[in-house]
């Protein structure tokens, strides 16, 4: 699982059977150090609570689509958390 | 499996219901010399690991929903054990 954070979202009234009702966002994966990594992914809302400017954290691949109401719907990333905050262990590594 | 040294945790309220009560520990991946790659994973303990320590981390869907016993979790990663030592062979 990663950090991300939500910047925006994608509405989709066309979708395939099971996805009805979910909540699509585009989430921006961060480093550890919460900066941008990568390019910016369509996440599915597992927690169906997330908004733009949210620090989550994503689960990709099949387990995706367990975060959801549905479980087997054609999904690779979903947001499982909201992050409240990261206990960083400022060692010497 | 991946080799990880825990950098810290991360702390969640709001979250899928299989998270409560699980900690998240944040991960550097590390390289054979055990020096982080840049990159990093959040993973469930499920052995007690701490800050600064080495981990071994499982990073496969079902894999990890079997150690956590749970058919349905969308977890991906957990750490599934403490590195005492990693040698290398010459």
């Amino acid at each position: 699982m990663e950090l991300g954070r939500v910047v925006g979202t994608v509405v989709a009234t066309q979708k395939v059977v099971g996805l009805e009702g979910v909540k699509f966002l585009l989430v921006q994966p961060l480093s550890q150090k919460l900066r941008p990594k990568g390019d910016p992914v369509v996440a599915a809302d597992g927690v169906a609570m997330a908004g733009v400017g949210e620090l989550v954290y994503v689960v990709a691949s099949r387990e995706a689509s367990l975060a959801l109401p549905e479980t087997f719907v054609p999904v690779d990333h979903a947001i499982v958390g909201l992050v409240d905050r990261v206990d960083l262990d400022e060692g010497d590594g | 499996m991946k080799i990880g040294r825990i950098a810290g945790t991360v702390v969640s309220t709001v979250c899928s219901p299989v998270y409560e009560e699980r900690k998240l520990l944040l991960c550097d991946l590390l390289d054979e010399n055990q020096r982080p790659t840049g990159d990093y994973l959040i993973a469930v303990d499920q052995v007690g690991a701490g800050p600064g320590e080495t981990v071994l981390i499982l990073d496969e869907g079902n894999s990890a929903r079997q150690i956590v016993a749970l058919a349905d979790a969308p977890i991906r990663a957990v750490v599934v054990g403490i590195v005492d030592e990693l040698e290398l062979g010459r």
